[in-house]
This record gives structure tokens, sequence and C-alpha cells, in this order.
């Protein structure tokens, strides 16, 4: 580390199976590679049998005081109902990373940055369709500034494991076309 | 050392494995059914065995079992089954047996819900099951600290030949973060357990029961029990204080609820408002001392919890009338967010201030 401060919290929402606790994961376990503190809290219980799921994770150079966020930095949505239970949550300024396949209504806060991606699509297009989570991580990280790619690279073996290895590289292209995204959106939706 | 991401409840199982924990029995419960999962892939691993009982009740008394033979064993689940368990629990406090048992909070009273709560502080500290006993009680914050208080938990344990409680919450079993796991033997000063159940070759038979009909004999017993207790509060009482020097008012808070408090305080120091905190580490024994030290210092303490008020009594009879004690608290699965913490000393200050 540069000894520059760094805290960021993130609330990724979605339904159950689209990957949003382990993008949380991959956050958090590259960030902890780092060398940073990191917390990673999901949401349990009946809500994840079909019904929407969402993890907290707070990464920091310092001690993580409280793992729970009421307004969070940052926001991913993956469906309509994430979207209406979180948005009100965001910090004002904050980035919010829409995946705008299946979010089929805007934002409407005009305090927030908005970031929206026809992520299944770009999934697709990479050849994974189960992808479309490692779409929106790729925007994630190109906006957050804490993760390179190289991080995201060696904390996706690291989860993957050795079983996995073959799955690495479409999880990157489509973590690539994320990144793409992020950078060619205008800040604001 | 490597660190390894893991939940709460995955670090307290493996820790145990560490301690030389080889038996696990449990029955399953929302939040901590992590602990059995990993325990029934870890524990065949080293030669120990794992069995799911048919109930809560059947699995505390295959502890009191195997704690009679003198082995490393340990059960967990969450508040509703922690109920059910209390009659073994008081068998083997009463039969002097070393265990842990690991409780991972969860909203009540009844089958109440399955998010985080702190609700049984009173059963863990104060008894639970009948009788006059005392469980030794641990409340990590962290996922390492459950680590390392569970690898603690099972020396505590054989020392005092006392049950010893963790308890944490749905938060902390749930949460993953980085842990380390210590290279930690036993530690070398512990007592032989010459009472365990090892078979009589060449010695007479030990007995392990609690029936005692003589009232005298058992008085005695108890007196006994209570020496056991006072000899805890002596030497094993842990408490951490965290910007209390200059504090004006002391939040005190174990738990998940501690760590949300430091964010707080945080915000609060940067408001100019001087604030710190006091955590047990034990909760019994409980650090009467460090508050009873503390309180004539400061001008408020605000005791928070996920409870409607718990270990507020204990705050309240370390602190007598030296300052006031308020308290805050949430419940029925509602974890505080910092900002209402800090919105609640506040209004303490602002008091203060008129």
């Amino acid at each position: 580390m540069n000894g520059k401060s760094i805290y960021t919290s993130v609330i990724m929402a979605g339904f159950g199976g689209q990957g949003l606790m382990f993008i949380g994961k991959l956050l958090a376990y590259s960030a902890m590679k780092r060398g940073l503190h990191v917390t990673w809290i999901p949401s349990y219980g009946p809500e994840m049998r079909g019904g929407t799921a969402n993890c907290t994770v707070v990464v920091s150079s310092e001690p993580i005081g409280s793992p729970v966020i009421q307004k969070p930095e940052s926001l991913i949505v993956m469906n309509n109902p994430s979207l209406e239970a979180f948005e009100p949550r965001l910090k004002a300024g904050g980035l919010l990373f829409l995946n705008a396949d299946l979010v089929t209504r805007p934002a409407t806060r005009t305090d927030i940055n908005v970031i929206a991606l026809p992520a299944n699509d770009e999934a697709v297009r990479v050849g994974e369709h189960r992808a479309a989570n490692m779409v929106v991580f790729g925007a994630y990280v190109a906006r957050g500034g804490i993760l390179s790619r190289d991080d995201v690279a060696a904390g996706l073996s690291g989860l993957f494991g050795e079983k996995a290895a073959s799955k690495l590289e479409v999880n990157m292209k489509a973590f690539d076309a994320g990144v793409k995204y992020a950078q060619a959106a205008p800040a604001r939706a | 050392m490597e660190k390894l991401f893991m939940t709460g409840n995955e670090a307290i199982a493996e820790a145990a494995v560490r301690a030389g924990c080889r038996y696990y029995f449990g029955y399953p419960i929302t939040p901590q059914n992590e602990i059995p999962e990993y325990m029934v892939k870890r524990l065949p691993e080293v030669g120990g065995v794992f069995l799911q009982a048919e109930s809560e009740i059947a699995s505390i008394f295959m502890v009191y079992g195997a704690a009679g033979s003198g082995a490393r064993v340990m059960t967990s689940s969450a508040s509703p089954g922690i109920s059910l368990k209390q009659e073994g629990i008081s068998y083997i406090a009463a039969a002097e047996l070393p265990c842990v048992i690991v409780n991972m909070m969860r909203g009540g009273p009844g089958l109440g819900g399955i998010q985080p709560s702190q609700s049984d502080y009173f059963q863990a500290t104060k008894g639970g099951g009948h009788g006059d006993y005392h469980l030794f009680v641990l409340a990590p914050a962290t996922v390492q600290e459950a680590a390392d208080l569970c690898l603690e938990a099972f020396d505590i344990a054989d020392r005092y030949r006392n049950p010893v409680m963790i308890l944490g919450d749905g938060v902390l079993g749930q949460m993953m973060e980085p842990v380390s796991f210590q290279d930690r033997r036993p530690a070398a000063d512990l007592p032989e357990k010459t009472w365990a159940l090892t078979g009589t070759k060449g010695r007479a038979a030990n007995v392990v029961k609690t029936l005692n009909l003589d009232p005298s004999v058992l008085e005695k017993h108890n007196l006994k029990l209570q020496e056991k207790y006072k000899r805890m509060a002596k030497e094993e009482v842990r408490v951490e204080c965290y910007q209390v020097d200059d504090a004006e008012i002391v939040i005190a808070a174990y738990g998940t609820v501690a760590r949300i408090a430091k964010t707080a305080i945080q915000a609060l120091r940067e408001k100019g408002i001087k604030a710190g905190l006091v955590r047990p580490i034990t909760l019994y024994p409980f650090p009467y001392k460090t508050f009873a030290d503390i309180a004539p210092k400061v001008r408020k303490i605000l005791t928070v919890e996920m409870s409607l008020g718990q270990m507020v009594e204990d705050v309240r009879l370390a602190v007598g009338d030296k300052t006031e004690v308020c308290f805050f608290g949430r419940c029925g699965g509602i974890v505080p967010g910092y900002e209402e913490i800090v919105v609640e000393v506040e209004k303490l200050t602002a008091k203060v201030a008129r």
C-alpha cells in the first residue's frame, strides 16, 4: 500500500443465483490479498430462495468498525426489486451500477451517478451468459479505483481454485467488457 | 501468517479443530449452520466424530458424555436451540465438565426470527438452566477474535472444569473477514483430567453425576462452584477500552454492536464529541471494575445492545450512582446503524450542555 487512506462500501443486490454474493466475495477477497481490511456480509434467510439476495462489502486501509452499512458509497443493482429497496439508501453523490437488461425503470434520484450497462447482452457476447455479474463488476472496479485487473484475476483464481481454471478466461472477458463500458459511459445517465 | 477468508462460523469451527476438539454434536438451526457444515467435512480428516443428533437435547447430553470421558467437545446452536439445551448445560456445569458451547444469537423470544440479536445475554450470563451455576462467556466482535477466543475457550474450559459459551450473533456467524490461525497448543499448565471416565484399570472408578440427595453435601458442592466463579472473576476478566482516556461519554457494548459503536465514535469525534467505548470480551466474568473505575471520569455511559436492555443491568450494577447509565437498543433482528448511535449520543450530550 502506498500509505493512502482507503475506505469504501458497496451493497450488491439482485435475484438469488445472479452471482451478486460471488462478486462481493471476489471484491473482498481480492482486496484482502492486497493487504486491505475487508468485511463481507450476506443477507441470509428465506429471501434468498427465489427472491432478492444482497451482500454488503467494506474495504478499508484501517480496521473496520461497522460491517453493516445504511448508506453505501456504491450500489450494484441487478433487478427491479433491488432498485426499489436500495436506491433510496445510496449515499448522495454515490455510484449506482445498473444491469440495464433487467432493470426496466430508470433511477429516480438526481443526486447520484448512474452507470447503466447491458450486462446480460455483454455476457452473451463474450460467450458466457452467466457472467453478467462479472460485467457489472468490471464496471464497478473500473470506477472504484481500488483494485487492478491483475488483483481481480488473482482473486478469481484464488476463489475458483484449480477445478474451475478453465472458467477464468471467459470471466475476465466479461470483466473487461464491463471495464470498457464504464470508461465509455458518461458519469451521469 | 497466511490470511484466510472465512465466515465467523467457519473460523470458530476451524479454531475448535485446531484446539484439539475431536467431537461435535449438534442439530441444525440458522444462523449457525456453517459450523456443523464445516465440522462434518473437517472432523473426519483428523479422526474426529461429527454427529447430527435427533434433537438439541440429545446433542447436549452427547456433549456431557464426551466431556465426561475427558475429550475436547463442542456443540453449537442459535437462541431457540440453546434454550432446548439448557437442561444439559445445567448438568454439565453441575458435573464440572469442560466443553465449548456456541450460541449465534437470533431474535426472540419464542421461535422468533433468524436475524441477528443479543437478547440471550441474561440466559448466557445468569444461568438459563436451573441451579446456582455460571458459564464462562466470551463475546468476540470480529472473525479473527472469534477464532482466537475459540482456541482459548477449550483451555479455559479445562482449567476451570467449566462449560464455556462463545456468544455471537447472526452478523458474526455469517460475516466473512480475513483470519489467520495461530499455531497454538493447549496450555502446558492445564490440570490433568484425573476425574475423567477412561476405564477403571488400575484405579478406583471415577463417578460423574449430578444427583446429590444430601443437602449438606450439595450445599458444599455449590459453595465449591462459587469459589471457582470467584477465581474466574479474579483471573480471567477481559475487556477492551477504546478511546476512553479523554472521553466524556462512554458507550458500553459487546460483540457486533461494539464494532458498530467504534464507527459511531469516529463520527462523533469528527464532530468534536469525545466518545469512547468499553467492550466486555468476557461477559461472565463481567468487567465490573473497569466500569466502576471509569464511571466517575465520564458524564454518561450509554449502553447499546441488540436487545431491550440486558447487559445494561450489569453496567448499572458496576457503576451505581457514580454516573448516569442510559440505554439504546434495537431488537427482533434489527441491527442498529452507527448513525443511530451517533444520534443517541448527541441527544445525551445536548442534555449535558443544558
